[in-house]
């Protein structure tokens, strides 16, 4: 089967992808090919925060499926994208060796500091990328399947779930902060030097991974609608709009529900572990509840339940942050509270929403 | 009981748990001519006798109406005949050979007892042709689900349940958009795609139109035979389908027999008069 047959009805997709693509081609060449100095150069930093935003596209992209489709309000996703980050920082953190401040070639710098004399046992295993890259999607879709197996099969719903993911990320936040945990405490994991034997500063690598994540986010993309255009997406939306009946003609709403949440936390993961090899740290402050409701405004203000619509309110509300943080600090957070009521009470389907109905008058 | 003795209950050898019981080897088995038996049932909440020792037999096959004035445990006994609720005591049994107390509502429904609620729940974001897909008997596990897709067989059913139902022109209309009558009838296809055995339909023509009321009747009418099918409402629309009723009082059965029998059963007068 031809993986593109499934954007046959979706337009908004058939657009994303597109523009995916002109941006995946065009970046790198007006990177390196283009000489610095030219108006038409794209500096490294540029790069590097365009692949941030891709990434921030992904975890869109994994909240929507749950909200959007399932009905599922998450606001812990962050936790899911912090622990696909972690798992990558500490792959990352082995990569460094005797290159740490202490030069110590067995032990991490913050455990050297600490006093440690031998590696935890959970950070065995993590020298191996493909151990890492393993532990990137199972650790973030085995704490989604328990989580998930517990909460839904009490039948936990609507504002109760919410309020539990939402402590769930809280709670390893607190647990990420100690120093006891071994995973760098406050200050978490950084200095990254290379991945996979190339140098994390260079440019070539940091182009690697912004493409990295473009083609993860295609594919992701390409996997969702696939999920929703299948009879399991009408399932999930009818488990959405009546979840009693739905049960009632037969369903198991229950696994549905963890199949799509543990599937979404799998991608969330992936996107921390996209982001943190470009950003150069993970820390727990990537746990914090506010994340998690950051995210879900991206959501809302491109659009649920489009998908698309996800990738383009995460990559407009991550601009608008970034410009905004620079040219008024002061002001961003009164944006972006600003702007969720707008999208709440204006759009309600959200800025592609917005383009919908232009395209249906039209 | 001792302690050891509870033990020894709970742990009796020939104990097979409710929740590991497979409905994959259960078949309905209505030699006896009987599909649904409910013995000795009886169901109270924070003490209110809501069914009490309630006996009821539906034939196979049969159009049956239930009557009763409110409270009289009609929502109830189908709640527990779809497995919603469960009896503090009594036995209900499906067929000659399926114990409904040990099934959970999903396995239910898949064994073959539909159930159509009094206020009428279609998807309303999906189409008449998907809400119809989506309620259609097969494999509902998660993968497979996934995997899913119509063949010409399965596209045919659809259809002939369109016109059962009589919505062929609004196969592409969203579920949302259709009347309050459309959506009940709908509603009954959806069961109806699920191959039920038994067909549980509660109070079907609550704000409908006479038209509308007419086209119901015929539509349940048409259903008994391949189906059997228990219908719960008043007095006047359940004389138009003119089938044997029973009435239920208290949570258990007043009188049972055709509708003139019944209308004529003092007791019944008492009931609806008194």
């Amino acid at each position: 089967m031809n993986p593109l047959s499934v954007l046959k009805n979706d337009r908004g997709g058939q657009i994303f992808l597109g523009l995916l693509l002109l941006v995946a081609v065009s970046v790198p060449i007006l990177n390196l090919v283009v000489p610095e100095g030219h108006p038409l150069h794209l500096s490294t930093y540029t790069v590097t925060l365009t692949g941030k935003y891709l990434t921030y596209a992904l975890l869109a992209l994994a909240v929507d499926l749950v909200w959007g489709y399932l009905g599922i309000l998450s606001l812990g996703h962050g936790a899911f994208f912090a622990l696909g980050g972690y798992a990558m920082g500490m792959y990352l953190m082995r990569q460094i060796g005797d290159r740490g401040v202490y030069g110590n070639p067995e032990l991490p710098d913050f455990m050297v500091f600490l006093n440690w004399q031998e590696l935890p046992w959970f950070w065995h295993g993590f020298d191996q990328f493909w151990f890492a890259a393993l532990m990137v999607m199972l650790v973030p879709g085995l704490l989604a399947f328990v989580f998930g197996w517990l909460a839904f099969r009490s039948r936990v719903t609507g504002v109760y779930l919410s309020i539990i993911t939402q402590a769930l990320t809280y709670a390893l936040m607190l647990a990420f902060f100690r120093n006891e945990m071994g995973f760098g405490g406050n200050n978490g994991l950084t200095d990254f030097k290379d991945i996979l034997g190339f140098d994390l500063q260079s440019d070539a690598t940091r182009i690697g991974l912004f493409l990295a994540s473009a083609i993860a986010l295609a594919l992701a993309y390409l996997a969702c609608r696939y999920i929703v255009n299948s009879r399991l997406g009408r399932v999930a939306v009818a488990v959405r709009d009546a979840e009693s009946r739905t049960r009632f003609i037969g369903y198991r709403v229950e696994r549905v529900k963890l199949a799509l949440f543990t599937f979404s936390a799998v991608l969330a993961g992936i996107a921390g572990a996209l982001y943190v090899p470009q950003v150069g740290i993970i820390n727990p402050g990537e746990f914090s509840p506010l994340n998690s409701i950051e995210l879900v405004i991206w959501v809302a203000v491109g659009g649920r339940a489009t998908l698309y619509g996800a990738v383009a309110g995460a990559l407009m509300v991550n601009y608008g942050k970034t410009y905004f943080t620079a040219a008024l600090p002061d002001m961003w957070l009164f944006a972006l509270g600003g702007l969720f009521v707008l999208v709440t009470l204006f759009l309600p389907r959200g800025v592609t929403g917005l383009l919908r109905r232009k395209e249906a008058t039209a | 009981m001792s302690a050891l003795e509870n033990f020894r209950e709970t742990w009796r050898r020939d104990r097979v748990w409710d929740f590991m019981v497979s409905t994959s080897g259960m078949r309905l088995d209505i030699s006896h001519g009987t599909i649904l038996y409910l013995e000795g049932v009886s169901v109270s909440f924070d003490g209110f006798k809501a069914i009490d020792d309630l006996n009821l037999y539906i034939d196979a096959g049969e159009l049956r109406c239930i009557i009763g004035p409110n409270g009289a445990g009609k929502t109830t006994m189908m709640d527990i005949i779809t497995g919603k609720t469960r009896p503090d005591s009594g036995t209900a049994w499906f067929g000659q050979s399926i114990d409904l107390l040990r099934l959970s509502e999903p396995q239910i429904a898949e064994l073959g007892i539909g159930r159509k609620f009094q206020k009428p729940t279609v998807f309303e974001q999906h189409s008449v042709f998907e809400n119809l897909e989506l309620a259609m008997a097969g494999d509902k596990r998660v993968w497979p689900t996934l995997r899913a897709s119509l063949n010409g067989e399965q596209k045919d059913r659809i259809q002939e349940i369109l016109e059962t139902i009589g919505l062929q022109e609004h196969v592409q209309q969203r579920a949302g958009s259709l009347s309050h009558g459309q959506k009940q009838w709908l509603e009954i296809g959806m069961l109806l795609m699920q191959d039920p055995h038994l067909l549980l339909v509660d109070e079907p023509v609550a704000g409908m139109t006479h038209q509308e009321m007419d086209r119901t009747a015929e539509l349940l009418t048409s259903l008994a035979g391949r189906h059997s099918v228990v219908v719960e409402h008043d007095m006047d629309f359940v004389r138009s389908i003119a089938n044997k009723v029973t009435v239920l009082h208290q949570g258990s059965v007043l009188a049972e027999g055709s509708m003139d029998e019944v209308q004529n059963d003092p007791r019944v007068v008492e009931v609806y008069l008194g």
